[in-house]
């Protein structure tokens, strides 16, 4: 059983060296992780753990913050830190004040 | 009581492996969170570093706490790891593995 | 309250957006991705909860910020002009780098030497595990399947794309960060640079070539 994240050795293609700096939800994703990480509500282990545990499908459409929010929003519920519908409902929050300010991309244009 | 069941792999007397032993990893495939990538799996190295006793992740990684295990650096052969390996005979791959992976040979 | 809250930060966000100019990751200032909406509804909710303060995710950001391949410059080029600090960085790197100032927080450093005979290069083929206190956050390519799959089966192929042609006779040495140890490569000091001073040494060590993946030019070269 091959986890998908453990890739050693298997085929792929030519290294994009393409570099790019981290926007800023990206740092903020980092940043949230470092705090969390050093009050000890989240350990490196168990985050590597539920990064993982996502599934093949999150390795092959998510990028790497990405897999890391996922992850996060899964363990804050798993503690009983957060809830599923508090996450939903906050998340629709702010869908509704970036179409308000008109920084939503267009494939969340429906929503509005 | 035998001397054994006193002694626990934090002890350093315990450490049984040294650099230069030879070593296969096991080719073992459980579920949870291991940190053994599968290409070395089955596989023979060498030891050539002991690092000393580390947690164990596969605990770690569910908040449980166990002895700690070993943690030694294993090299490999690159024409031991891939059949059809492109370079020369001698260059090699290091990891990091835990005792508990590891067998004497 | 947590309203003026969110709206200072929301244009706090966007101010750091347009600082980094040449950023690329997206075509324009949209969001384009549901996790960037929870990644935010996270932030928000822990800060409300008390879980976390806005505070102290920005005072992580900017140590990140703040933390970069200049670090790890900083120990190579020491390495190269005094011997007995080289030791120690092979011998007991933390103490070695703590030493200069740039302790690591939860794992070992292990320091590793190019010399004629053995090529080091460091991968992790699980996740992304990296010397962040040297060198800041990885790079994307350190981090992609591509790099992580290949580096360890074909790590010739794989330096060749970075411009790195390694002669038969030395040793392609890869290092699989797979548990609590971060390696360190101390690439070759370059010929002809020995007159030059430690600073002058440190702006010549690039990112990559601490990861193995490139060797060190001299200026000009």
């Amino acid at each position: 059983m091959r986890g998908p994240h453990d890739v050693g050795g298997l085929p792929d293609g030519p290294v994009s060296t393409e570099l790019h700096d981290l926007s800023f939800w990206e740092k903020q994703i980092d940043g949230l992780r470092a705090v969390i990480g050093a009050k000890g509500i989240v350990t490196t282990h168990e985050n590597r753990r539920y990064v993982e545990g996502l599934g093949d499908d999150a390795y092959e459409t998510l990028t790497y913050y990405e897999r890391w929010t996922a992850a996060l929003a899964r363990q804050m519920i798993e503690k009983n830190i957060l809830t599923q519908a508090e996450i939903d409902a906050r998340v629709r929050e702010i869908r509704e004040r970036l179409a308000a300010s008109g920084e939503l991309a267009p494939e969340f244009g429906a929503q509005s | 009581m035998s001397v054994a069941s006193v002694v626990t792999r934090n002890d350093p007397w315990t450490i049984d492996l040294a650099p230069g032993d030879l070593v296969r990893v096991r080719d073992d495939y459980p579920p949870g969170h291991i940190r053994t990538p599968v290409y070395v799996r089955g596989k023979v190295g060498r030891v050539t570093r002991c690092f000393g006793p580390f947690g164990n992740p596969e605990l770690l990684a569910y908040r449980l706490t166990g002895p700690k295990e070993e943690l030694y650096e294993v090299r490999f052969l690159q024409r031991d790891l891939w059949d059809d390996y492109a370079g020369p005979d001698k260059d090699t791959v290091d990891l990091d593995l835990y005792r508990h992976w590891l067998e004497k040979i | 309250m947590p309203h003026d809250h969110h709206d200072h930060d929301h244009d706090h966000e966007h101010d750091h957006a347009h600082e980094h100019a040449h950023a690329p990751p997206q075509p324009d200032d949209k969001v384009h991705s549901y996790y960037q909406m929870l990644g935010v509804a996270l932030k928000e909710l822990l800060v409300e909860k008390g879980v976390v303060t806005a505070d102290e995710v920005r005072a992580a950001i900017e140590k990140r910020d703040q933390t970069t391949p200049a670090h790890g410059a900083k120990v190579v080029a020491k390495s190269w002009v005094d011997p007995l600090f080289r030791i120690k960085l092979l011998m007991n790197a933390n103490q070695a780098v703590a030493e200069l100032g740039f302790p690591m927080t939860t794992t070992q450093l292990v320091a590793v030497e190019n010399d004629e005979s053995v090529h080091h290069v460091v991968v992790c083929t699980l996740c992304s595990c990296y010397p962040r206190e040297l060198l800041g956050l990885p790079p994307a390519w350190y981090k992609s399947r591509a790099y992580r799959a290949r580096i360890v089966s074909e790590p010739r192929a794989v330096l060749a794309e970075f411009g790195t042609h390694l002669p038969d006779d030395v040793e392609v040495r890869v290092h699989d960060s797979t548990a609590d140890m971060r390696y360190l490569v101390i690439p070759r000091q370059p010929a002809g640079t020995e007159g030059m001073s430690e600073v002058e040494l440190a702006a010549l060590i690039t990112r990559d070539s601490m990861i193995g993946v490139s060797d060190v030019s001299a200026p000009g070269a």
